[in-house]
């Protein structure tokens, strides 16, 4: 390893530990800014006063604030996330209960974006200035401005309500509970594993529908970026070069244009899914799924402070790690940077 | 027979503040020469390339009298003659390597496609010709480039690489725009031998389009000179310091010399009858 390369290591971590410290800090912030009252919300409404005050102690709120900065830090470097108030257990075992069916409603949701995004990006790329082209860029501003709650319970009254082609709420059928073994606890895998056709298109009916709303933003973000991308590179003089060897519009297109935008459109595929994670918030409370983003709204409605640092430093976290994955992916993909 | 045959050739860009008369009724003809179109910047030299390959952009109006390579009409094939046309029969060498080759593809690769669209060959063999190839254009180590990045070669290697990349399919017409004007003095003269070299060897037609006649007068057997979107004069390279045309003539006095000191350059004088007469011949 040369010196700069070495440098470069260190550089990088560094910014992570700054980005991590910020997060913390952040978030604690967030913690004490908030209307709400963490040591009502630990004894409840009707605990005497001397009660209180001792919670109250117990919590080190009587303490100056840099104190208590200096306890939550300690607290969250060694791992000690508190309990949730909400289930008594741990935070970080609540949060990885719940998680799972995030990570399968996102990534249903970015797969369709990708699916669709991409293809629809290039399409309008490559047909500039025509109908197709004002068609897409007006379909993804729809979808890029609508608020996803707005079109999740117009989708529910759509496709639940009246054509009843999606399921109700949650994640499967309440017939089909417990009826198959969690191995993953992505029940799409799972139903699958344990063989059970039925429970598998009860688990599809029940993804579709919110997935497809989920995911209606990133194939907006991700066709208008691909479309952006892509016009970069087809006015590249290596496109003249490739249309000179007689190559058909189609192998242009493809095999020299899009290989150059890929190391680009998986970083904003990075990102997309970073913020499908926080766009589950929403779409898991309209459907009654049980994930990361329900969790988190119970805990923030309950006051349940703990769960809900915790959280908001997991979403953190994700997206840190997100950008660093983009990072490598660039290292691997690009000829140049490498 | 002529290879290409050229006649009345226009070409206009349509862009929305108005159209721009690019190419004014352009003629010439193609044997297995080496010709030269010369000209300023902006006098259509490029564009006459480009309407020779139909690369021009949707918006740019194409007409001709005659564009026709061999039997193939240039203007009214098929999208599937064209690019049957395209690099197997006319290529060009752009200007400059560092943008017309693929960042992300390895060089070698780049050759071995150039061979691959037209013939059908395994890849392992278009792989061992395109290393064949790049030895042709005297690279060292053939193996070793071919898996090479465009950012990893030098400007001059990026031009022998591309020059690889037209002959390979063995073309009748190669259109050089400008091969080594975005090179290093000292590597121009190596890329030109070698794109002699290739030429003379398989009996390719070069149009060659540059701006600088010192280089065409060696280099090229006739010489079309384009002023204004036209054709001025068609003269034989050696004749160049006999050339009739005013035009002509002012750019072969505006050249500096090496062994005349030379106080002041003339400033050119142009005649705006030039657009509208025919061309000197």
């Amino acid at each position: 390893m040369t010196r700069s390369r070495y440098l470069s290591v260190v550089r990088k971590v560094g910014v992570i530990l700054i980005t991590l410290l910020g997060l913390l800090t952040m978030t604690f912030v967030i913690g004490r800014l908030m209307p709400i009252d963490p040591v009502l919300a630990v004894v409840g409404p009707d605990a005497d006063s001397s009660t209180y005050e001792q919670v109250f102690r117990e919590m080190g709120l009587d303490r100056p604030i840099w104190v208590q900065y200096q306890y939550y830090l300690q607290d969250m470097l060694s791992g000690d996330f508190g309990r949730a108030i909400l289930t008594g257990y741990p935070v970080v075992s609540d949060i990885l209960r719940v998680l799972p069916a995030t990570i399968e409603l996102a990534s249903v949701a970015i797969l369709f974006g990708v699916g669709l995004g991409v293809p629809l990006g290039v399409y309008a790329a490559t047909h500039r200035g025509r109908l197709g082209d004002h068609l897409t860029r007006l379909i993804t501003l729809f979808g890029y401005s609508t608020p996803v709650f707005w079109v999740g319970m117009v989708g529910l009254i759509i496709f639940y309500a009246w054509l009843n082609w999606a399921g109700a709420a949650g994640r499967i059928g309440f017939a089909f509970d417990g009826m198959f073994t969690q191995y993953t606890g992505f029940y799409l895998i799972d139903t699958l594993l344990s063989g059970n056709w039925e429970a598998f298109v009860s688990a599809v009916r029940h993804i579709a529908l919110p997935a497809l709303i989920l995911g209606l933003n990133s194939v907006s973000f991700i066709g208008r970026m691909t479309r952006s991308f892509m016009l970069e590179q087809l006015s590249q003089e290596y496109i003249k070069t490739a249309r000179v060897k007689g190559l058909s519009e189609r192998s242009v297109i493809w095999k020299h244009a899009f290989k150059n935008i890929l190391v680009q459109l998986l970083t904003i595929v990075a990102l997309a899914y970073g913020g499908l994670l926080e766009g589950a918030v929403l779409i898991e409370t309209v459907f009654a799924w049980p994930g990361f983003g329900q969790y988190l709204t119970d805990s923030l409605l309950m006051g349940d402070m703990n769960a809900v640092m915790a959280s908001v430093l997991f979403i953190g976290l994700v997206f840190v790690f997100l950008n660093l994955l983009s990072d490598a992916l660039y290292k691997l993909f690009d000829p140049r940077t490498r | 027979m002529n290879v290409l045959s050229v006649e009345r050739l226009n070409v206009t860009f349509c862009t929305d503040e108005g159209d721009k008369h690019a190419v004014r009724d352009v003629s010439f003809t193609l044997n297995n020469e080496k010709l030269a179109i010369v000209g300023e910047s902006g006098s259509g030299k490029s564009t006459v390339g480009k309407a020779i390959l139909r690369l021009n952009s949707p918006s740019t109006r194409v007409t001709a009298d005659t564009l026709r390579f061999k039997e193939t009409d240039i203007l009214t094939c098929s999208e599937r003659e064209i690019r049957a046309l395209r690099g197997q029969h006319i290529s060009m060498i752009m200007q400059d390597p560092k943008f017309s080759l693929n960042p992300v593809v390895t060089v070698g690769d780049q050759i071995a496609e150039a061979l691959r669209v037209h013939r059908r060959i395994s890849k392992r063999q278009a792989r061992e010709a395109a290393i064949a190839m790049l030895q042709e254009v005297s690279i060292a180590d053939p193996e070793h480039v071919y898996g090479q990045y465009p950012h990893e070669i030098s400007g001059g290697m990026g031009q022998r690489v591309m020059i690889a990349m037209m002959v390979i399919p063995e073309p009748d017409i190669i259109i050089a725009d400008e091969p080594t004007s975005a090179l290093d003095v000292s590597v121009q003269q190596d890329v030109l031998n070698i794109l002699n070299r290739l030429i003379e060897k398989k009996n390719i037609s070069l149009i060659f389009i540059s701006h600088d006649l010192n280089l065409v007068k060696k280099f090229c057997d006739r010489v079309l000179v384009m002023y204004g979107g036209r054709v001025v004069e068609s003269i034989r390279a050696d004749e160049l310091s006999n050339a009739s045309h005013p035009y002509t003539r002012g750019l072969m006095e505006s050249l500096p010399s090496l062994r005349h000191r030379r106080e002041t350059l003339p400033v050119m004088t142009r005649d705006p009858a030039w657009l509208t007469q025919e061309p000197l011949t």
